[in-house]
Parts: C-alpha cells; structure tokens; sequence
C-alpha cells in the first residue's frame, strides 16, 4: 500500500517541479490537474475499508480538482484571450532551483518531526511541505492572474495531502467542507479574474499598482 | 601476459566499436524519416578518408591547434578504460577511479575548447562559449549522479559504484543520465549534430577549422564519448553483477544498442531547444540527478 | 439552539435576500435582520444558555463576550446601508445584500465555533463571501484591491488549515483521536506532540494573523479597506478581524495547555508590538484617509495580540478593547463614508475644509478620532490602560514603554491627518459634490449611536459586560 502511495506522492512531487519549469499556461494547468487527480485517488489507498462516505469525497475531489476547476480556468484562459505565456518574475531555472531546493529541505525537515510508526516510511509529510513552498514559489514568482490561482491550488494540495495524515480521525463532513470552499474558493477567483480582465484589459498582475504607499 | 593481451584487447574493442553508434543513430533517423540513409559503416569510411587527407593550419595557430584534438582523444579514451564492463571489471581500478574519469572528461572538453580558441575566430570562440557554459550544468548533473552512486553503494570505485538500485531512483538517474548524454554529446535537443547555421550550431562550430587527421581524431574522439556514456547509463540503471559473462555482455550490448535507438528516436522525433530554453532541460536533468541522490539518501538511512 | 439561530437566521436572511425582487426595498432586510440578531444575542448576553464542552458550536463564554459586539456593529452597519443604498441606486444591490447577511451569519458561526475545522471554514466562508462586498464600487481599483485581498487572504487561511491539521497531528501522536475540537486538544495537555504544537502555533498564528491583519500580513488591509465601502470597512474591521482574534484565542488556549504557553505569549507579543510599530510609521506617511483608518486597525489588532499576550489580565482588557475598537471603528468608518462621498476624494491633497461642508460627520470623525486613540473618557482608553496596567502587572515595563511610544506615533499620525480634512477652506469640487450628497439624519445617527456606546462603555462599563468578559477570561485560563 505505502509503496504505490508513495509513488503517487513522488508523481505528485514531480508535478511540481513541472508546474515551476513549465512556460505555457495549459501545460501548468494540465500539471495542477493530474496533482489532483492523484492526491483524488491517494484516500483508496490509504483506507482498507471504503465506506462509501470516503468514496464520495475522493471521487469529488477527483471530479473538481482533476476535471471542474481545470475546466474552469481553460474557459477563462480562452475567453479573456490571454497569451499562452507564463510571465515569470522569477525565472523558471531558479523557481525551479527553489522548488527543488524546497522539496530536499521538505524531506531533511520531515525526518526531524515526530512521525507515528505507520507514517514514517511514508513522502506524505515532506510531499505535502513540498507542495506548499511550490505553490508559493508560483503565488510569488509569476505574473498572470491564472498561474497564480495554479500556485494556490498547488498550495492547496499541499494541504489536502498534510490532510491525508488525519483521514482516519477528522470527521468526512470537515473534509467535504474544505472542499466545498476550496471550489467556491475557485469559482469567486474565476469572476475576479475575468473583472479584472474587463478592467484592465489585460491579467497581468504586475499591471495592479495603483495601490500602493 | 594475460593481463596486457586483456588489456589490448579492450582498447581495440573501444576503438573499433565506438563509431557503430553515430551510424546506428543515422540509420534510425533514415529509417525514422522514410530514407534509405547512410550505411551503418559510414563514419569508418569518413575516418579513413580525413586520417589521408593534409591538414590546413591557419598562420595564427601554436601547436595547441593539434596537440589538442590529440590530447582529448587520449583524454576520453583513457576513460574510456576506466569504465568496467559489467563483471569483466575495467582495465584499471582503483579507489575514487570514477573521479578521475570526470575529469579526464573534462580535460577532453578544454581540450577541443582550447584547440578551437586557437584558430583566433571569433566564431569559434563563440562555439567554445557556449559549449562550456553548457557543460557547467551538464557537469553538475553528471557529479550528483556520480553522487547518487555513490551514497547508495557506499564506495568511490567505479567497479562497485556501478550496482544499481531498483525502483524509482534508477528511473530517476536513468532520466537524467540520458539528458545528460544527450547534452554531453550535442545531440538533439541540446544542438544538432547536422547543423551549420551559424546562430545556432554550438559544438559544430569548434571544429570548423579542423582538417585531417585532427579532425578524425575529434570525430572519433566523440563517437568514443558516446558509446562512454551509453554504457555508463546503462551499467548504472540495469544490475549486471548477478549475470555470468556472456549473459551480461550480450545485455551490455542490448541496452547500449536500445539507448542508442532511443537517441536516434529523440532526434528524429523532437525539434531542436531554442538556446534560452536550454540551461532549464539541463537543470531538469540535474534535478533528476538531485532526486535520485535523494532518494538513495533516504532508502540507505531508513 | 438559540446559539445556533444567530446563525441560521442571517443566512435565511441572505437566501431572502437573493431572491428578493425589488432592488428599492431589498436593503430594508439588512435592518431587520441586525434588529432581530442584536436581540437574540443581547438575550443571550444577559441569558447565557449552558453548554456542552465537547460540542463543536456552542455561545461559550467566549463568544458571549465577542459576538454581542459585532451584532450591535452590524446592526449600526446595516441602519446605515439603507441610506447608502438609496444613494447608489445605479448599481444593483442583490449580490451586496445577500452577502453582507451571509457574512453575518458566518461571522457568527465563527465566533462560536469550538471546532478548528469548522471555525477554519466559516473564517474561509467570511473571506470569501465578502469578496463582492469590497469591490462593490466597481472601479478597477476596486478590483486590484480585491485581488490583493484574495490571494493574501486565501494564502494565510489556507496556512491556518494546515496548521489546524498539525495540531491534530499533535494530538494523534500523543495517543488522541484526533479530535480537532478545543476542548478535545486542551484536555489531552501535555500529552500533545511538543514539535507539532509549535508548528501549529506558528501556520495557525500566520493564517488566523493574516485575516486579522497583524503585520506583516497586513498587506491587503490598506488597499482593501480603502477600495470598499465604508459599512464594509467597518464590518471587516469590526467584526472580521475579531473571529480571527477569537480564533486566535482559542488556539492559544489549546498551546497553553500544552504547557507551551510562554511561547506562545513571546511570539504574541512580539508580532503585537510589531504590527503597532508598522502601523505608527504608515501613519505618519498615508495622505489618504481611508487608509488611515486600516493602519489604524492594524494598530489596534497589535494592541489585541500585545493584550492577549500578557496573561489573565491582559487577556481581559483585550476583551474589552474589542468591544470599544468594534463600536469606535465602526463610527469613524461610517462618519469617514459620508465625508468621503460629499468631498468626491480621499487624500488631503484634495481634500480640506469639510467641516463646513459636512459639519455634523466631520465632528463625528474628529471625536472618533480621539476615541480611537484612547482619550479618556472613551472606551478604548479604559481598555488600554487595562493592558498597560497588565504590561506592568506581568513585569514588562519595556512592553509597556514600547506600547504608549507607539500609541504617541499613531496619535501623531491620525491628528495631522485627520485636521488637515477638516479644517481649512473647502474646496471647490468638494462644494458641487456635498451638495449632491447632503448629510441626512440616517446617515449621522448610526455612527453617533456608534460613538455613544464606546463612551457608554468607557463611563460606566456595564456590569454584565464584566461579568461576560471575566466568564471568558475563566474559560481560557482554567485554573487547575
């Protein structure tokens, strides 16, 4: 069991990196949404028994990370006509030294931390750091709107996998919860950009200063 | 006796096997692309040819001009035997062997840099620029999987270094080996053996001015490079200490012939990198290496 | 379930809200909404109904002595929205009315919720639902504001989920379910991982510290407040910021419990002094006057963290300051609106003179003014004191010589700008537009009841108020 779900998490893990070197927008989505189609899938293998409550959160975490939310910002993507760039402030090989770097200081950190014996041989925790200095490399290192919604679903399946730790003790109902934000989350950002791109023209966050001491 | 006949032995297999692969690779891309090709032999023929042929020197030139192609040639060769095959073992071994092979590695590239620095064309120059430029990632790539070796065997000798784990880190080397023998070797995507455009050619553009015998030597000199490589990909990926002799020539040979067709694929299937996208595959390739490191790391310490 | 009407009915509220037809008499919800929720958190205030520890809402002591004030906050807000709403008939108000209730009814749950999950999803839910609240002016300002908001607030809430998952990590580690309520976590004491704690301290810290605004998470506040109206200023600045403050509490229980409590308190009280410090220097830079006001707020959150640092007492005067920050900020918001619409700009380069153009706002503005930075006989003053007085009490005179130095840099900082707005000849431009929004008693009367509380409170606290505050106090520092 621990093997395939480490493999999945090491998918996960190089998704990152590909998301960070990664100079076209759906190429970037296209990562973030095989990262959740993964973390979707991670709860079989960690649960011996499927009830059918734990089904229906993974096929939901499934159905809107792999397929709603990446469904949604090609739409955006398309109909605010952008440009297929990336826009990178910090350049792709030193995001991705920084992501890498992140990943190796995730794993060195993790060992520090007390883990319970049947999570020790597990990635999940330094997986799950991992993908939260992702996804902040991409809130902070990237200039378009959608690629910095992408950094903060990486940050965010960062979390779902930190969560993953808890999945035998936190309530399902907490777990659909988060979910259910995360989407609407999603669907708010989606109606900011595509103001914002009525507003400006352009999604081009560099182009937001007018606020500013 | 048995010994220095062994070691004659290996040096002539090195020497004549090594230009197959450039015609191997040329046949699958004919192949590939729906020719006929150039026969397999091919750069037998172009070696025979130039090592009759005079040589042009241009009246700037010192003797590095020559000494230089010379010097990598032997560089690389002397590698080249340090390089075990499989339980045949290396012609030498010793302890932090695998050292020295980088860096004779990298005196085969001052080498061709220098000879080609020597020309005083700034042309060439440019050539040898990027070319070193490269290869500091391409560097860096290649010693942290010599790294990666390393930690998961414990041991600096090529000769036990070379015992492959299972599992996702041989994958990961594997990856980032082959960018990096794609690199080392100017092969497509890094730069394209058939180029002569200018603005683009990188290691093409070096021996423009080289003629003759030098010129063989280059040639020849690289062709060893490759067959170096492949075989080093494919000792440090597939385990061959189990096997008995034949066995594990005839998998040597086998998994150098699949790398060398996977080169030919590559090049036939993808297009040539522009230059800025360049240093980013080869940082990929190193992180490929860092992971593998990494995971050898953890796997030797839990 | 009385305790959980103070949520269902906002959100009924807004459902009514959204499916209301007449855009002229939908504003009129908000009013009868706050009316009934003031009354039945007021009730509760004076009635508290009993509770069960491990239930995951509940009207603990806690909420009961936060959430009266962010009732009464929203109910001045939504007095005032009537009005505002006449006057912005251009632009539809379903989408702003539906979400200032829901925000509300989230607030609500917030501020009860005994669970970190569910409190981290009704603080998620406010951060959300008051994204078409802030640009509901509609200008590309307006949007920046609310994209910077977006990204920093939904990092540090996301940050704050993580770090609830680490304390529940903490407490599977130390043989617990797991659980993730806080009296769950605070009973399993010592017995919680001690690495995992603090790592859940400082995300939890990070996130809750981001919606709160403590610097150098405040970033969002500035542009945020200042792009968006000024009854959504007051509620973001009045209410949002103390769920987070509440949150904050909580969680700072169960560490404290953990036996790492002095930690706890260090980290506290440095991102407190901090955060005022921060404040005090954008203060004496800002030339606008919206944005005044939210380096003001950053201000007061520090004074909250630096308060809710220094023990029992400490945790004490930061209750009450929530109250007199809630009404006093929620008076200058409102008063800052009107004055702010009649000069048709926010900066004093264009603006001056306006007390004879809005003289009744203006003089709501400049008491606000002095109320916010603790002239006696106001709220805020009473409360400070109580944390200096706590500063003392606890053996930190540094603390507290930092906190007044940085008290004298924000008064400094809101006077020079505060008079330049009033005082002066008005100008020409600001002459056309104040009289095409001329001040009317619905727009002075909530401020200025606003105002009366927070002298009220300062005057004569009431004794329940007290009593509440004490109850809670009780609850966070349960003696052994």
């Amino acid at each position: 069991m621990n093997a395939y779900l480490n493999l999945l998490i090491g998918l996960a893990i190089g998704l990152n990196l590909l998301a960070l070197g990664s100079s076209r927008l759906p190429s970037l989505i296209n990562a973030v949404a095989v990262q959740g189609m993964a973390l979707g899938a991670m709860p079989f293998l960690l649960e011996e028994h499927i009830n059918w409550m734990v089904a229906l959160v993974a096929c939901a975490t499934v159905a809107v990370k792999g397929f709603v939310i990446p469904i949604l910002l090609r739409r955006a993507m398309r109909t605010a006509n952008i440009e297929r760039e990336v826009v990178p402030s910090i350049g792709y090989v030193p995001s991705l030294l920084l992501g890498a770097g992140g990943t190796i200081a995730a794993v060195a950190f993790a060992r520090t931390l007390p883990l319970l014996p049947e999570h020790a041989g597990s990635l999940l925790v330094p997986g799950s750091l991992a993908s939260v200095l992702t996804g902040f490399v991409l809130l902070i290192g990237r200039s378009k709107a959608i690629s910095q919604v992408c950094g903060y679903l990486i940050l965010e399946n960062g979390i779902y996998l930190f969560g993953l730790l808890l999945i035998h003790a936190t309530p399902l109902l907490v777990e659909a919860g988060i979910l259910l934000d995360l989407t609407v989350g999603v669907f708010v950002i989606g109606i900011i950009v595509d103001r914002i791109q009525r507003a400006f023209d352009s999604l081009d966050t560099r182009k937001l200063t007018v606020l500013r001491e | 006796m048995i010994v220095f006949l062994e070691f004659v032995a290996r040096l002539v297999g090195w020497l004549v096997l090594a230009p197959l692969l450039p015609g191997i690779i040329n046949k699958v891309k004919a192949w590939v692309g729906g020719r006929r090709g150039p026969p397999v032999l091919q750069l037998y023929y172009d070696l025979a040819r130039l090592w009759q042929k005079g040589v042009v020197l241009s009246t700037l030139v010192s003797p590095g001009f020559i000494a230089g192609p010379a010097v990598a040639w032997v560089a690389v060769l002397g590698a080249a035997l340090l390089l075990p095959l499989g339980p045949v073992g290396a012609g030498l071994s010793f302890r932090g062997d695998v050292l020295l092979l980088i860096y004779l590695l990298a005196l085969a590239r001052f080498c061709t840099a220098w000879a080609a620095m020597e020309t005083g064309s700034a042309f060439e120059g440019m050539g040898a620029a990027r070319e070193v430029s490269y290869a500091v990632l391409a560097e860096a790539a290649i010693i942290t999987a010599v790294l990666a070796l390393c930690v998961h065997s414990g041991s600096v000798s090529l000769a036990t270094m070379l015992n492959p784990a299972a599992g996702a880190g041989a994958v990961l080397l594997a990856a980032g080996l082959f960018a990096v023998l794609l690199a080392e070797n100017c092969r497509v995507p890094f730069d394209d053996p058939n180029t002569h455009l200018e603005l683009t050619m990188i290691h093409e553009v070096m021996i423009l001015d080289h003629s003759g015998p030098p010129l063989a030597a280059i040639l020849h000199g690289a062709s060893i490079k490759l067959l170096l490589f492949a075989t080093l990909l494919v000792e440090a990926v597939v385990p061959l200490g189990g096997l008995s002799r034949p066995a594990a020539a005839g998998v040597l040979a086998a998994g150098v012939l699949v790398v060398t067709v996977g080169v030919g694929l590559v090049e036939s299937l993808l297009a040539r990198l522009a230059f800025r996208r360049v240093p980013l595959l080869l940082t990929t390739a190193f992180l490929l290496c860092l992971f593998a490191l990494l995971v050898a790391w953890k796997g030797g310490a839990a | 379930m009385k305790a959980l009407l103070l949520v269902l009915l906002p959100l009924a509220g807004a459902a009514l809200a959204a499916v209301w037809p007449s855009d002229r008499t939908r504003p009129w919800l908000l009013p009868v909404v706050g009316v009934l929720h003031v009354a039945l958190s007021l009730w509760l205030l004076f009635v508290p109904p009993p509770f069960a520890s491990t239930a995951w809402f509940a009207f603990d002591p806690l909420a009961r002595a936060v959430l009266p004030a962010v009732s009464l906050l929203f109910l001045a807000c939504a007095a005032y929205a009537v009005p505002y709403l006449g006057v912005r008939a251009e632009r539809s108000n379903r989408v702003f009315v539906a979400t200032f209730l829901a925000v509300l009814g989230l607030l609500s749950a917030g501020h009860g919720a005994r669970h970190l999950g569910l409190l981290w999803i009704a603080t998620e839910g406010v951060t959300l639902a008051a994204v078409p609240l802030i640009h509901f002016n509609g200008t590309s300002r307006a949007f920046e504001a609310t994209w910077k908001y977006l990204l920093v607030g939904g990092t540090g809430i996301a940050l704050s989920l993580l770090g609830s998952f680490a304390l529940g990590y903490a407490s599977l580690y130390g043989g617990g379910s797991g659980d993730l309520t806080v009296a769950a976590l605070a009973s399993q004491g010592a017995k919680l991982s001690h690495p995992w704690v603090l790592a859940a301290w400082v995300l939890l810290l990070a996130g809750y510290g981001t919606k709160m605004g403590l610097a150098p998470m405040h970033t969002w506040k500035p542009d945020a407040y200042g792009e968006a109206p000024g009854i959504v200023g007051a509620l973001l600045a009045g209410g949002v910021t103390t769920v987070a403050f509440t949150a904050v509490l909580r969680v700072r229980e169960v560490v404290a419990a953990s036996g790492s409590g002095a930690i706890a308190d260090r980290t506290l009280l440095a991102i407190g002094l901090f955060s005022m410090l921060v404040s005090a220097l954008f203060l004496l830079g800002t030339r606008d006057f919206k944005r005044m006001l939210a380096y003001s707020s950053v201000e007061h959150m520090g004074i909250l963290a630096v308060g809710a640092a220094l023990g029992a007492a400490g945790v004490y005067a930061a209750l009450f300051h929530v109250w007199g920050n809630s009404l006093t900020k929620g008076a200058l918001f409102l008063s800052a609106g009107n004055i702010r619409r009649a000069a048709g700009a926010r900066t004093m380069d264009e603006v001056s003179g306006m007390s004879a153009i809005t003289p009744h706002s203006a003089a709501i503005f400049i008491t606000g003014m002095f109320a916010v930075t603790a002239l006696p006989p106001f709220g805020p003053f009473f409360s400070e004191l109580g944390i200096v007085r706590a500063a003392f009490g606890a053996d930190r005179p540094g603390t507290a010589a930092m906190f007044l130095g940085c008290l004298l840099f924000v008064f400094f900082g809101l006077t020079r700008l505060v008079f330049a707005i009033v005082d002066g000849r008005p100008r020409a431009a600001s002459r056309v537009t104040g009289q095409r929004f001329p001040e009317t008693m619905s727009v002075i009367v909530p401020p200025l009841v606003l105002l009366g509380f927070s002298l009220w409170l300062g005057l004569a606290t009431p004794a329940v108020l007290t009593e509440a505050w004490a109850g809670a106090v009780a609850q966070l520092f349960p003696t052994p």
